[in-house]
């Protein structure tokens, strides 16, 4: 058969001509892609399967005020008051606007206390009806920022927002250079945002334009290359960027320093996605509605899914007969880097969209660190593993090795994709020099920025504590 | 090994604090440790932690360094066939096992004095004993001569380990390279035993054949008489130091070191960067003066330059610690060795000294890296307000 000249032209202009022409113009309507080479994947076994499981009861709710650094509860309701979702459970007594509310309706059961009669949780026992106090509903285009304040500190759904420095609770008083959402979690085994906000563009649109009000700047979502046509790309009123690469690319520190790094005596805020449908349903329907789709996830789970339950959940119904119960088994609230060991009958943190579930590891491995490994998976290239990849890994709990003195240089570099040097900041933290945290970066960080660095440390240095502290004795030397 | 970890696991409440056998404890403890990796689990922060530790990154130095080791102790016996004029009439195994003999006992007594004093020192403060020793006492034997008295290893290595490294609180808290200053003590302290031409090939009480000089290519072109013989010297068929003699072995140290990240490549390559760049100054100012006109290339292959660029300069506790330092430290490292090759002859060797010298500057290097990143901050912050 003869192909025409003709035909061999059209072919030509549209490969040459148009698809190019096509393709840079889609390109253009796009935001730039901040392509982050440094960090690591960590393949974990224990994916959650993109289906949402039936639903189980969710019998008990609780707060924790341990979930958030540096606050001390003051209690407003005793054991056996019955409440709404959305009434006042305490307040922080350095922030006494900030107002934490129930997550459903109920009875207060009781309410746990550690040394010194310090708070661990106040639990409610759900009632099944999820009833919640009436706020007004209103479009918030139409509210002042004033008047959003309002119902958000009275709503509990504040307490959603943090500020940087120090990841601690934003201050009602303050008015943040921006706002950050990432809007995808690049941690082990997180919950695919897309899936779990699926169809929710509305309520995420209403959030983000609640929170564009309190703030001088701009609201920031950060997503992936792949999430260009997904539940987030639509949104109005926001600035979108787009950051392709390996955790911690999701974290939202990391975006918040490509985009705008936080500067002595700057403010911005960060909420979680899941934190603008709070808000979105508040002021759409004037009520709270504190239901959550979370990631069961983990090599010890016999199938890893997506459940919905409540902000607080008791994790006793979600694990009854969930894990593998081959060994002693470690639960976290949150993902295997920055997430807190809890006992089997604890609650979701409040935070946490993801429950793991780990082998413990709390045995003798035989020369361990002598073994060629060639299962083993590592970042380094000291195992054999390394030149026979698989999919997915279980990973324990163990320390795999002694505490030591910081010996390797340039480990932790590659783990954080920040203008920073963490050794000489952690350091500075263990000297307690304020002037040299400050210089060397502290403001733009908090413990999960550098939680790989941990997970890779050759050493096996506690970074987060240590992160933890610095910020700490900011907060209480600097405010 | 269940019976081991019993053992272990049986004896631990004895050396616990206020038992009866506490002064045992680091000594059961680094044992049980070096048999198993602990059951210990993560406490606080992340959850989980990769497999590497210590003990395994030291371990794969000592791998790293086991060519050069290997390629020592048959070297030692090569050269003393060759001294006394029998090479033709021993095979391969016997002038090996010949250099085998000789060495192993520098490696026992390295190990001996400088681990003793760790785990003395460890029990002491209370600490676990820490794997810093593994790779300096590998390093200690190899940068001797081969007709070292064991009693100054003995004393150079104790030395060494502590007033280089105890006194400044242990593994990941020392200035120099211990194994250096060990090397560097003796060069000092006993300077007629640690050169000449007589230190480096191991007669064994046996008559050397006449002509025989025992001087190290290094010593010849110092005379200003470079008489580098380039094959046998790559391989590694030269008097010199027990380990730093086969620039092959060294080779194939750095891509193990290399390959599994644990020595840097950039302080490696801008080391030998470093010397090419002197190397070629000096040649080009070399008029009449032989050593200067050497190639640069043929200082790679003599002495101990191969072996510092690999296996000292790359100890990450006394170099530099930011990555863009370790250019600048490796570079310097390079310059000044050749420098002080050539134009010092007091020293025929440099690449100790350069390298002790950069120990001692790493952390002012680092120091202005460290204000680069400050200032970079503070200018940002500035151009913000």
């Amino acid at each position: 058969m003869q192909v025409s000249k003709t035909k061999i032209a059209k072919r030509f202009i549209i490969f040459y001509f148009w698809l190019p022409l096509i393709l840079t113009i889609r390109g253009n309507t796009m935001s730039k892609v901040i392509n982050l080479k440094r960090g690591f994947n960590i393949r974990l076994k224990g994916e959650a399967e993109k289906n949402l499981g039936t639903s189980t009861d969710t019998d008990k709710v609780a707060l924790k005020p341990t979930d958030f650094p540096g606050l001390v509860p003051k209690l407003l309701v005793k054991a056996g008051q019955v409440v709404k979702a959305g009434e006042p459970i305490f307040f922080d007594k350095y922030n006494s606007e900030v107002f934490f509310t129930a997550p459903t309706s109920g009875e207060v059961l009781e309410i746990n206390r550690g040394e010194r009669r310090k708070v661990l949780e106040v639990i409610i026992k759900a009632d099944g009806k999820n009833e919640s106090v009436s706020f007004p509903k209103s479009d918030p285009k139409n509210l002042s920022a004033e008047e959003i304040k309002e119902q958000l500190l009275k709503s509990g759904l504040w307490s959603f927002i943090k500020q940087r420095p120090y990841g601690s609770l934003a201050k009602p008083s303050q008015t943040p250079k921006h706002i950050f959402v990432s809007c995808f979690d690049s941690a082990p085994l997180a919950p695919d945002y897309e899936f779990v906000f699926n169809g929710q563009t509305a309520l995420l649109q209403t959030g983000v334009n609640a929170l564009a009000k309190l703030t001088g700047g701009k609201v920031h979502l950060g997503i992936r290359p792949e999430q260009a046509n997904g539940v987030f790309s639509g949104l109005k009123n926001v600035e979108i960027n787009q950051f392709s690469g390996a955790h911690p690319a999701g974290n939202v520190g990391i975006q918040i320093h490509q985009i705008s790094p936080i500067n002595k005596g700057e403010v911005v805020w960060t909420i979680t996605p899941q934190g603008l449908i709070y808000i979105g349903k508040l002021f759409e329907t004037g009520k709270v509605d504190f239901t959550k789709i979370v990631a069961l996830t983990g090599s010890e789970v016999k199938s890893p899914k997506y459940i919905k339950t409540y902000h607080g959940a008791n994790l006793e119904n979600i694990l009854k007969g969930a894990t593998q119960k081959a060994g002693s088994e470690r639960i976290i609230s949150g993902n295997v880097l920055t997430g807190t060991k809890v006992p089997a009958d604890n609650y979701l943190g409040f935070f946490d969209s993801q429950i793991t579930v780990i082998p413990e590891g709390d045995e003798y491995e035989f020369m361990g660190w002598a073994d060629p490994g060639f299962n083993k998976f590592s970042p380094g290239s000291t195992f054999f593993g390394k030149l026979f990849p698989k999919k997915a890994y279980i990973l324990n709990a163990n320390l795999h090795g002694g505490e030591r003195a910081f010996v390797l240089s340039g480990q932790y570099e590659k783990y954080v994709p920040m203008d920073i040097l963490p050794v000489y900041l952690l350091k500075a933290i263990l000297a307690n020099d304020i002037d040299k945290m400050e210089q060397l970066g502290i403001y733009e960080i908090i413990e999960e920025d550098l939680a790989l660095c941990e997970y890779a440390c050759t050493s096996k240095v506690k970074v987060q504590e240590i992160v933890r502290q610095g910020l700490d004795l900011m907060m209480k030397e600097l405010g | 090994m269940k019976f081991i970890q019993k053992f272990f696991e049986d004896t631990k409440p004895y050396v616990q604090k206020g038992a009866k056998y506490h002064w045992l404890h680091s000594v059961h403890d680094g044992m049980f440790t070096l048999f198993f990796v602990q059951k210990n689990t993560s406490k606080s922060g992340s959850h989980i932690h990769d497999y590497i530790d210590l003990k395994r990154t030291m371990g794969i130095v000592v791998l790293a360094l086991i060519p050069a080791l290997l390629m020592g102790m048959y070297n030692t016996g090569y050269q003393h066939f060759a001294a006394i004029g029998e090479l033709a009439n021993t095979n391969f195994w016997e002038v090996f096992f010949y250099g085998f003999l000789r060495v192993v006992p520098f490696i026992l007594v390295s190990y001996i004095v400088g681990l003793g004093i760790e785990f003395v020192f460890a029990q002491m403060r209370g600490h676990e004993i820490q794997e810093g020793f593994l790779v300096s006492g590998m390093l200690i034997p190899l940068i001797m001569p081969i007709n070292t008295p064991l009693w100054m290893v003995a004393i150079s290595t104790a030395f060494a380990v502590v007033f280089v490294k105890e006194v400044f609180g242990g593994t990941g808290m020392n200035i120099w390279n211990p194994a250096l200053v060990a090397r560097a003590f003796l060069f000092f302290a006993y300077p007629s035993q640690m050169s000449g031409d007589s230190v480096w090939v191991s007669l064994g009480g046996q008559k050397a054949i006449d002509g025989f000089s025992g001087a190290t290519p290094m010593a010849q072109a110092a005379a200003g008489h470079p008489n580098i013989d380039i094959w046998n010297s790559f391989i590694g068929l030269i008097p010199g130091s027990i380990g730093e003699t086969s620039t092959l072995a060294i080779l194939i140290g750095a891509v193990i070191l290399i390959m599994t990240g644990i020595g840097s490549w950039k302080i490696i390559f801008s080391t030998f960067a470093g010397g090419a760049v002197m190397g070629l100054i000096l040649t080009a100012f070399a008029g009449n003066n032989a050593y200067m006109a050497l190639p640069f290339w043929e200082h790679f292959i003599i002495g101990g330059f191969a072996f510092g660029a690999v296996f000292m300069a790359t100890d990450p506790v006394s170099g530099t610690q930011t990555e863009r330092g370790k250019w600048i430290y490796g570079f310097l490292i390079g310059i000044l060795a050749i420098l002080i090759r050539v134009v010092n002859p007091a020293y025929p060797e440099g690449m100790m000294l350069a390298i002790l010298l950069m120990n001692t500057f790493a952390p002012l290097i680092d120091h202005y890296i460290v204000e680069g990143s400050i200032k970079k901050r503070l200018k940002r912050a500035k151009v913000n307000a």
